[in-house]
């Protein structure tokens, strides 16, 4: 287990007849970080769309008429809060504590809903007044890029889900334990995007 | 309710042209002969066991090839109904519409280059990378299996407009927006082209994950990253350029689909919406995808040049940095597709410049060949013929992408002929060339039996005649000022004569092709006299030789330390060659292996996201919810299944082995 990309596979875990099982999961790992990078690869031509249409309002209104920022820090910080809870989740796991392991993501899964439905409600609002994506390119942008991490948001608490299925149902294997830290890798790497969306989009919206 | 069920699909959209009719025809006689030949020999199980859901590599690689072989076809055809159009077209409609004319091209690149070139590699790759790093499969065989069934599924739908639809994209390969977005072009076309690209994307960069980790963490004990065969190391550079420049691919087609299915405003012309975006975004892609392209090829050139020169490639470690050197510099090059633009002079120089930096690695690469051939016993064996051939065709496309990559120059010959005939000569001299010579190079690895190697020569004579009478006409209309993709033009230009020529270049380039499926035919016929009994045919020097042809599904009993470059040359020399060592055949050597099993997975993923997509081409709601819920539940009771392994004992490998050394 030579370099092991922090996966900290427990000692305990169960290893089969040809040793060969961690360093498969170790692999995993690998792939799943470069499958990352790809991801932030299709962020990053969103937000580079979005930096060359963030004027091109048409007439239309602007980041500084349109966003709220308190919902957007409670947006922020439920996230933040939840990459925290998602960390003391994996401590469990590596512990093999089943039932604190599911109730952190529980209150992970709940703090990422609540991102989400503050997300939602913030696009409907738009909508609702008329600004919706096909008002100015600035607007389409604008949508995709924060519908885009919103989508990985959903696909996350999917994950999430099957996730706390799997911790009641089964035992804690190498294959199962590896599949948790994929999705918590997952899960702060949207953080990290968010970070920058909330930098991007809504900072330089409401200052420059 | 009508909406509901079938969408924007109409009546209409049912074959009514000729061309549809005919290929909607050819399509169905086609798959009732394959399901009538399939139930008559009882073959369902097989295909379906042996070949369809398998996990190894070789099979997956052969799957490849072979989808990739009837794409060309498919592509052949339309570069044929091109230039008889172009030939006949002088004052005149032609035999086509200027719609229809526009379509067919658009279809021949996006065909050539996604499905045939690409797949080739990625079946050649599959072969023959896990054999020269001595692994036994690829690090993730599940997703190598549905990355396969992707890029079929994207196949499949470039081609199902022929039967749903009547209409492809006539917008030139790449989707050009704003002639691409919908008030331009409201048939479904442009998102057949879309969706299926991103089927066929997502396929590609599945595989491209797979090969990095495959090269980085599957080597066998002893190969550093400095003894890889340069095969290994171009594709990983392929491959890195996969991995970073396919996301820009899917998400710029995502934009425009959004555009145009949600009236999103990206790259229209109204509502602040920017076309030029879309020429830098999916230049960004399309310029690395040129690199995707030929750097594979440049490994095969070097491992064929080592082989049949008998001797080391020269100057190893500058082949891997010039590899390296064109990797960094493809992705600062995008902008010199668009020169005419309008960036302003720094801007342009500065791209300029950097395009012609190129010719420094490559140059490196094409005298480290030439040296390596130097002093060497060559065998003129017919991948050495095509790779001579290439040689003088990469000069030819060399100068004349370095003389395009001078802006004013570029500015007299943009988006004209001369500009058609560069590109096709490298992507057809340095891409298709290098793929007959590494399928002629490999197939007795792959088949067991060497291709018939007087056909192969006589095909290339007829390929290498047929580039040049095709392609120089092409240069010299550049020069008279043809621009690309017309359907018909003037007589005064008197260009028609060169045209014709262009054309009879397209016979003899397609006697080329008859000549290579008679060899097939030909070598299968006669495979008795060609068999491949040692596993080392062309007394070659890196790990797949010293494996039985075919080898076995776990490539190697034994996992061998390397300890030099050219590994198997060195054991060769020491006398240690495998397949001629008594203790290899001893049971006590043997441990068991760990092999993927079959899995229909992905087979299934691939058709509910096919589904999705095909619904999304129509704007029909059901069977897109259909699709997307498929493919999430799918993935998850991927995720839940722990046991996709099987344990291949000591005692059955041996049983294995020792049958294959009395037969």
């Amino acid at each position: 287990m030579k370099d092991n990309l922090n996966l900290n596979l427990n000692v305990n875990v169960k290893v089969n007849a040809t040793g060969e099982v961690a360093e498969e999961e170790d692999i995993k790992a690998f792939g799943f970080w470069i499958y990352l990078m790809t991801d932030l690869i299709i962020f990053a031509v969103l937000f580079a769309t979005f930096c060359v249409l963030r004027n091109s309002t048409f007439g239309g209104p602007s980041g500084r008429e349109l966003f709220h920022m308190p919902s957007v820090l409670a947006e922020t910080l439920a996230l933040l809060i939840s990459s925290f809870t998602c960390s003391l989740a994996m401590i469990e796991v590596h512990q093999q504590r089943k039932i604190p392991a599911i109730a952190w993501f529980a209150v992970t899964f709940i703090l990422g809903a609540i991102f989400l439905s503050l997300e939602v409600s913030e696009f409907f609002e738009l909508i609702d007044k008329g600004n919706n994506w096909q008002r100015s390119a600035f607007l389409s942008s604008f949508f995709t890029l924060v519908a885009t991490h919103g989508l990985h948001i959903f696909i996350g608490l999917l994950w999430m889900i099957c996730a706390m299925f799997r911790i009641w149902f089964r035992p804690f294997s190498a294959f199962h334990i590896s599949n948790l830290f994929r999705l918590a890798l997952f899960w702060h790497f949207l953080d990290l995007v968010w970070i920058f969306i909330f930098t991007v989009v809504y900072g330089m919206g409401h200052l420059l | 309710m009508k909406n509901f069920i079938f969408g924007k699909l109409t009546l209409d959209a049912i074959p009514h042209l000729w061309y549809t009719i005919a290929a909607t025809v050819s399509i169905i006689i086609m798959m009732v002969v394959s399901v009538l030949f399939l139930t008559k020999t009882k073959r369902w199980g097989w295909l379906w066991h042996e070949w369809l859901t398998s996990t190894d590599p070789k099979k997956i690689g052969t799957m490849y090839l072979i989808f990739a072989a009837l794409m060309f076809f498919r592509g052949l055809i339309d570069v044929g109904m091109v230039w008889l159009q172009q030939s006949i077209a002088v004052n005149s409609k032609g035999y086509l519409s200027a719609d229809h004319f526009q379509q067919i091209f658009t279809a021949h690149g996006d065909i050539m280059v996604f499905f045939v070139t690409m797949g080739i590699f990625f079946g050649l790759m599959n072969w023959i990378i896990p054999l020269q790093i001595g692994a036994r499969d690829l690090a993730y065989p599940f997703v190598n299996s549905l990355g396969l069934w992707l890029t079929v599924a994207g196949g499949i739908l470039i081609n199902l407009f022929f039967i749903i639809g009547g209409d492809f994209a006539n917008t030139g390969w790449l989707a050009t927006a704003p002639l691409s977005e919908l008030e331009f072009n409201p048939s479904a076309g442009v998102d057949y082209l879309i969706w299926s690209l991103q089927l066929s994307g997502l396929g590609s960069l599945l595989a491209g994950i797979n090969f990095i980790v495959t090269i980085i963490k599957e080597r066998a004990p002893g190969m550093t990253l400095m003894k890889m065969p340069l095969f290994v190391w171009t594709s990983f550079f392929g491959m890195l350029l996969i991995i970073t420049a396919f996301p820009v691919l899917t998400a710029t087609t995502l934009l425009l689909w959004l555009d145009r299915f949600f009236g999103m405003h990206f790259f229209t012309n109204n509502f602040g919406g920017n076309p030029m975006m879309y020429f830098n975004l999916i230049w960004m892609w399309g310029h690395p995808e040129v690199y995707i392209l030929v750097l594979p090829a440049f490994g095969m050139y070097s491992e064929i040049v080592a082989t049949f020169s008998q001797k080391k490639i020269s100057g190893y470690t500058s082949m891997v940095l010039a590899g390296f050197t064109i990797t960094v510099l493809s992705y600062l090059v995008w902008l010199h597709h668009f020169f005419t633009m309008g960036a302003g002079p720094e801007v342009n120089s500065f791209f300029g410049i950097v395009t012609m930096l190129i010719a420094i690695p490559s140059g490196v690469q094409v005298f480290n060949w030439i040296f390596t051939m130097y002093k060497g016993k060559i065998i003129f064996a017919s991948p050495m013929y095509w790779f001579i051939g290439f040689v003088a065709i990469f000069m030819l496309g060399g100068i004349t992408g370095v003389f395009m990559a001078s802006p004013p120059a570029d500015f007299q010959v943009h988006n004209s002929l001369f500009l058609v005939a560069h590109f096709h000569t490298m992507i057809v001299g340095v891409a298709l060339f290098g793929s007959f010579a590494g399928i002629t190079y490999w197939f007795p690895k792959i088949m067991g039996f060497k291709l018939n190697e007087k056909l192969g020569i006589r095909a290339f004579w007829f390929w290498l005649i047929g580039f040049f009478v095709s392609f120089v006409p092409l240069y010299l209309l550049g020069f008279m000022g043809a621009p690309r993709r017309i359907d018909r033009y003037d007589a005064s230009t008197g260009w028609q004569p060169l045209y014709i020529t262009a054309m009879v270049g397209f016979v003899i380039i397609c006697g080329g092709v008859i000549i290579q499926v008679y060899q097939f035919i030909v070598s299968i016929r006669d495979r008795k006299q060609n068999l491949d009994t040692t596993g080392d045919p062309w007394n070659g020097r890196t790990l797949e030789w010293s494996t039985p042809s075919p080898p076995p599904h776990y490539n190697f009993a034994i996992i061998p330390t390397v300890t030099s470059r050219d590994e198997f040359w060195q054991m060769k020399k020491r006398g240690e060659h495998p397949q001629l060592q008594k203790e290899y055949k001893e049971y006590k050597e043997y441990k068991d292996i760990v092999l993927p099993k079959n899995t229909a997975m992905g087979i299934y993923i691939s058709g509910f996201a096919f589904l999705f997509s095909f619904a999304v081409v129509w704007h029909i709601l059901w069977p897109a919810v259909i699709g997307l819920i498929g493919t999430i539940v799918c993935m998850i009771i991927l995720s839940f299944d722990e046991h996709r392994e099987y344990v291949l004992t000591a005692a059955e490998i041996a049983k294995i082995e020792a049958s294959r050394v009395q037969g």
